[in-house]
């Protein structure tokens, strides 16, 4: 592949609040790449958003975060917030799960866009209103030109997370980061987002990154799927590869535990018992071995490193599912 | 009443609402059963009308019109404390726990709140009840019984309102996305404590989602809901093995797929569902159907049963052509595709040890 585009490494994320720090990202490191599309997929508190809002810069005070990523070149952890607004929108963007909440109820959609616009390109007023119209053509939205004088009530969920994205695609970002931005929508709505994603993806050569709960959806759509379980990636690899030759248990687990079309009816869903740990003490070495059905002495012992034991395929797992390579 | 005889029989439900915006047809003429012992999937998007069902069943709020038949008797027809006493059987586990659990409450009180309701044996009697339905659940009634429901995770949370359901002996539990708000593996956990109820309790089920596998994981027979009306409803495995619907067949191929090399299907359907004020005349899917013609829009399809128990409300319902033909229909393709999922997920069996 050619350059990267966006390098992560050794990432963490610590929030000091009361009581004990909660270590919600633990030296994470992954690649981005022009065009690809990654997922990150885990649980609730697994550190798959903490991780993205560190690189975007959208962590609160609270949050100490160290490591490095590197965007293009340029180090993102430090910046100034004037800097890093420069460099968001521009370079990066970001779509969240609730467009209700992340859009302004009491302005016209045509008038949140061309601000978003004006934001970072000094264009007119008429000029940045132009733009709006020709960024919701771009996400399909059918009649533009009204739907830029309606208000975000007016719009359906769909059509509301089509204006996110038009939004965040105001400034032609190299990146955009989905977060959980299909989560609230309907599976057939959640299948043309999907695609219009995927196609202005590739229209505009943008690469993509997926954060989702949702392993069907990670299956489905991306090239390269990293998994998280509290705070560290705990197995990466190409899609294809990793639901035909998964190697952590953990992952196993969660795949084994979705109800499936396939699947008969009635019978029981192969389930492991336990929580994650909690990520103010974590467990010495693995923070999966106590609800793992693999764990050994040396799980417990020493935390299993992050490695790539095959060709594009990265697992952290001293007793792999499938034997040791 | 007999066993054969549906412990829940509901026909021709009508539920309204009257808003300055018009009159919402939220549920429009919808008629099944409920067998004893069955699980029956009910499986729709947003604003199908699948929770204005549940809760019409409930008689909370009554429907417009329309029979709720359960265990014999109308609810419709019935007020005050004889429908309180029809009710005691039937039982409701909701999406949010934490939005049915009083806060203040410890989790013990909780489960024996609704024997109290229902003067159900003394205060020994109702405790030593609400404990062997903590146990049921898998809560531990010692330690878990005397925490609040802020000191409870979501699953844990979830298995309260489950125990507070079955604590009455219900024979029947409306369930609306019960796990919808829980991660993949907790999800595993309830669902499983659900099949495990129903075994052990002979429970029947009205299981609402808006997720098929997940629908089609616990039930017997599946029933599909688009804009206040059911449009196929048929055992599980014929429902996705053999669509008859154009609308399940788009859901189908909607749904994101774990299996390797599951081929990706380009956009199923378009556009979005009309206003429920504003229904389409004839057949409700006509204008996101790829089938539709003159004749969708001027009659309403009947349901019909084309295989055994297996009924769609089409009037251009996806049947197999006959014959090898090969005739190339939206149904022919798509099974295509489905077959080719099968065989990789045989293969995928043998190479993983």
């Amino acid at each position: 592949m050619t350059e990267v585009l966006l390098e992560v490494s050794d990432l963490k994320v610590t929030f000091a609040g009361r009581g004990r720090p909660v270590r919600a990202v633990d030296g994470v490191s992954f690649c981005v790449y022009p065009g690809q599309t990654l997922a990150i997929v885990g649980e609730s508190g697994s550190g798959k958003t903490v991780s993205c809002r560190a690189v975007m810069g959208l962590l609160p005070p609270a949050a100490v975060v160290t490591g490095s990523a590197a965007f293009a070149g340029t180090q993102l952890i430090g910046l100034t917030d004037d800097q890093l607004r420069a460099h968001r929108g521009a370079n990066v963007a970001m779509v969240f799960q609730d467009p209700t909440r992340s859009l302004n109820p009491t302005m016209r959609i045509g008038s949140q866009i061309a601000e978003a616009v004006r934001a970072h390109r000094p264009v007119s007023k008429a000029q940045a209103r132009e733009r709006a119209v020709e960024l919701l053509r771009l996400v399909h939205i059918p009649l533009p030109e009204r739907r830029c004088t309606e208000y975000p009530h007016q719009l359906s969920g769909g059509m509301r997370q089509r204006v996110m994205i038009a939004i965040a695609l105001a400034c032609r970002p190299r990146l955009l980061i989905a977060d959980e931005a299909t989560t609230a929508l309907d599976v057939t709505t959640q299948a043309q987002i999907m695609e219009l994603l995927l196609e202005l993806q590739a229209e505009l050569g943008m690469a993509l990154m997926l954060i989702s709960h949702d392993l069907g959806l990670a299956a489905s759509y991306a090239d390269d799927v990293i998994v998280m379980y509290a705070g560290r990636i705990v197995e990466q690899a190409p899609a294809q590869r990793l639901f035909s030759r998964v190697r952590m248990p953990y992952t196993q687990a969660l795949l084994e535990a979705i109800p499936r079309l396939e699947r008969p009816a009635h019978a029981p869903l192969p389930v492991i018992g336990g929580r994650p740990p909690d990520l103010s003490a974590l467990p010495a070495g693995c923070s999966f071995a106590p609800r793992c059905r693999h764990a050994a002495d040396d799980c417990r012992a020493a935390e299993p490193p992050l490695a790539e034991h095959e060709p594009g395929h990265r697992w952290a797992c001293w007793h792999p599912v499938g034997g040791k390579t | 009443m007999t066993p054969n005889e549906p412990l829940l029989s509901v026909r021709d439900l009508v539920h309204e609402f009257h808003t300055s915006g018009g009159v919402v047809h939220a549920v429009s003429g919808v008629s099944f059963d409920v067998r004893p012992g069955e699980t029956l999937g009910i499986v729709g998007e947003t604003g199908s009308g699948k929770s204005t069902l549940a809760r019409s069943v409930l008689q909370a709020p009554r429907p417009t019109s329309g029979a709720v038949m359960f265990r014999g008797t109308d609810l419709t027809t019935l007020r005050g404390t004889r429908l309180l006493q029809a009710r005691r059987h039937l039982q409701m586990v909701f999406q949010d726990p934490f939005g049915s659990l009083d806060p203040k409450w410890v989790v013990r009180d909780l489960v024996e709140e609704p024997l109290i309701a229902y003067r159900a044996g003394g205060r020994a009697a109702r405790r030593r009840r609400a404990d062997e339905v903590l146990e049921l659940v898998g809560l531990d009634p010692a330690s878990h019984g005397r925490r609040r429901p802020r000191e409870l995770s979501g699953g844990q949370a979830q298995r309260v309102a489950i125990a507070r359901a079955v604590a009455l002996s219900p024979a029947l539990i409306i369930c609306d996305e019960p796990v919808s708000s829980l991660d993949v593996l907790i999800q595993a956990q309830v669902l499983n404590l659900f099949e495990r109820l129903r075994t052990e309790l002979g429970l029947s089920y009205l299981f609402i989602a808006h997720d098929l596998a997940l629908v089609k994981q616990v039930s017997d027979r599946v029933a599909v809901m688009y804009l206040g009306k059911l449009c196929e409803v048929g055992p599980g495995e014929a429902v996705y093995r053999e669509p008859l619907h154009p609308y399940t067949r788009a859901l189908l191929d909607s749904v994101p797929s774990t299996e390797p090399g599951a081929a990706r299907t380009a956009a199923t359907i378009s556009g979005e569902p009309p206003s429920p004020v504003h229904p389409p005349s004839g057949c409700r899917f006509r204008t996101r159907c790829p089938r539709a013609a003159e004749l969708c829009a001027a009659q309403e399809p009947p349901m019909r049963e084309l295989a055994t128990g297996h009924t769609v409300a089409c009037h251009f319902p996806l049947v197999k052509p006959a014959g090898a033909a090969g005739q190339v229909s939206p149904a022919g393709a798509a099974g295509q595709v489905s077959s080719a999922r099968t065989t990789l997920r045989s293969e995928e069996i043998k190479e993983t040890p």
